[in-house]
């Protein structure tokens, strides 16, 4: 209990004191992150939308799997993408490996299947309300995926968060490819699992306060750009 | 208030990198818990401008990692794993840098009465006989298999409830320790620098089996043509340094010493 109160009170002075490298792990978590996020967003949403609108054989396999991989456990991932980059993989020319591209890389194969199932989700429903009408205006698939991402961009603001909620806690992967390198590749979960490692709960949970803090900042953030739930608005 | 966060974040995501003169060194858990790192590499960066970045993890994941070609040069304590490591060409030389040494930590009653023990082999046969909890690194490092070769010595197939592998790093198996109020094995330093002692203490040291030689290993070019052996031999130079010695050796943690400099 003491920890906890400790841990509080250490969060509370990094944030206020500007910690040198508490900014340093916060803006690096942040910078992979939203990166990864950007990244899986132009792949996962519009694949959400064509789900929506396009028939095809494997459709409802391909969905069906979407839904498994929301599951994908991160240590698997990352396990999987440090042996296409190790050195003596596949892509190990590359000299990717223990770089913030990897943690990024190994991010995106995460949060992909979980933003293009919820966006699905959401637009699936739209789709239903805007068939007839789209159909008989005689749009191309592409123009019909642009409305439905257009209009349904509040549902699929709350997809692209959801990614954003599991890349930045994510530790998993990102301590195998990134391999929690001081001044490189530190961010805040694997900072928290290194401090754990070494029995300072205090800070380790210091830490975790910022984490949390600055995902309800973002969250925010977002919030104000999208303009959503504003009075006369939905 | 929209352009600033806007600003905000195109600015985190475009914030680039500095490239320095960077190589990767694999350690051990032991040698980074212990806090020296935190002593030499400020120096190494000052002395030689090279940026050593650190990768943390167990000798053996360390040894897979100099033979993958994935760092430059490793840094570990199980000379058993050098050996083979260099007899299968992944490496130039062994350079013998410094040595610490392992404790056994267990509960402040000592109820297996290790304190009375006359050696490292003795005092897991006490653990044993009594089946006292014990928690084994489990995690195929140098300090793992130290701690096997102990027990083959001891005469003793560790088995049973009693005896948990954890299969985790030296802090979170100290950790599970002082959770469970279990017998461990551990190196003095990081034991030392341990944060959580709960109701541990040292119970048995000084058996000379239970001195831990670090040894610096570069990763031989003529295999993986991209690891920067010229740093990994400039860093080399300076870790035999005298610099390195009076570091080394004047690192202390409430008074004790932690390393013995005896590079030659």
């Amino acid at each position: 209990m003491s920890d906890l109160l400790s841990g509080m009170s250490q969060a509370f002075w990094m944030l206020l004191t500007l910690d040198a490298d508490l900014v340093e792990i916060t803006l690096r978590s942040l910078r992979v992150t939203l990166t990864a996020l950007v990244i899986a967003s132009v792949v996962a949403l519009p694949l959400g939308a064509l789900l929506a609108v396009r028939r095809f054989r494997a459709r409802r396999l391909t969905i069906a799997m979407l839904n498994a991989l929301m599951g994908l456990p991160p240590v698997v991932v990352g396990l999987v993408v440090y042996v296409f980059l190790s050195r003596s993989g596949p892509l190990g020319v590359m000299g990717l490996l223990f770089t913030p591209t990897a943690m990024v890389i190994a991010q995106v194969i995460i949060i992909v299947p979980l933003i293009a199932s919820i966006a699905h989700q959401a637009l699936r429903e739209l789709w239903s309300d805007y068939h007839d009408l789209l159909i008989s205006l005689n749009t191309t698939q592409f123009q019909r995926v642009q409305a439905l991402i257009w209009d349904g961009r509040r549902a699929l603001l709350t997809a692209a968060l959801a990614g954003f909620g599991r890349a930045i806690g994510e530790v998993g992967a990102i301590m195998v490819v990134g391999g929690n390198i001081d001044h490189h590749t530190r961010v805040l979960t694997t900072a928290i699992a290194l401090e754990t490692g070494k029995g300072d709960f205090a800070l380790a949970l210091g830490l975790g306060f910022v984490l949390i803090f600055m995902a309800i900042a973002v969250n925010l953030a977002i919030h104000v750009i999208g303009r959503t739930e504003r009075e006369g608005r939905w | 208030m929209k352009r600033v966060l806007c600003g905000l974040f195109a600015s985190v995501l475009l914030s680039g990198v500095a490239v320095a003169d960077e190589m990767r060194m694999a350690v051990t858990t032991s040698f980074h818990n212990s806090g020296l790192a935190d002593i030499l590499l400020p120096q190494i960066k000052a002395d030689t401008g090279i940026d050593v970045q650190l990768l943390v993890v167990g000798t053996g994941q360390a040894i897979k990692l100099g033979e993958a070609g994935d760092v430059d040069a490793i840094l570990v304590h199980s000379k058993k794993a050098e050996q083979k490591f260099l007899k299968g060409g992944f490496g130039t030389h062994r350079r013998e840098i410094m040595y610490n040494d392992f404790v056994f930590i267990g509960p402040k009653s000592d109820s297996a009465k290790l304190a009375d023990a006359n050696s490292a082999a003795a005092a897991l046969k006490a653990i044993a006989d009594t089946q006292s909890p014990f928690v084994s690194r489990g995690d195929d490092s140098g300090t793992h298999k130290k701690e096997l070769s102990l027990w083959a010595s001891a005469d003793v197939t560790p088995d049973g409830d009693w005896y948990k592998a954890v299969g985790a790093g030296m802090g979170a198996a100290l950790n599970t320790a002082a959770g469970m109020n279990a017998y461990i094995m551990s190196d003095r330093a990081s034991w030392l620098n341990f944060g959580n002692k709960g109701d541990l203490a040292l119970v048995y040291s000084g058996d000379p089996v239970l001195f831990n030689q670090y040894a610096f290993l570069p990763v031989n070019p003529d295999v993986h043509p991209h690891v920067r052996a010229d740093l990994a031999a400039k860093l080399e130079a300076w870790l035999v340094s005298d610099t390195a010695k009076d570091l080394i050796n004047a690192y202390k943690i409430n008074g004790e010493t932690l390393f013995v400099f005896n590079a030659e």
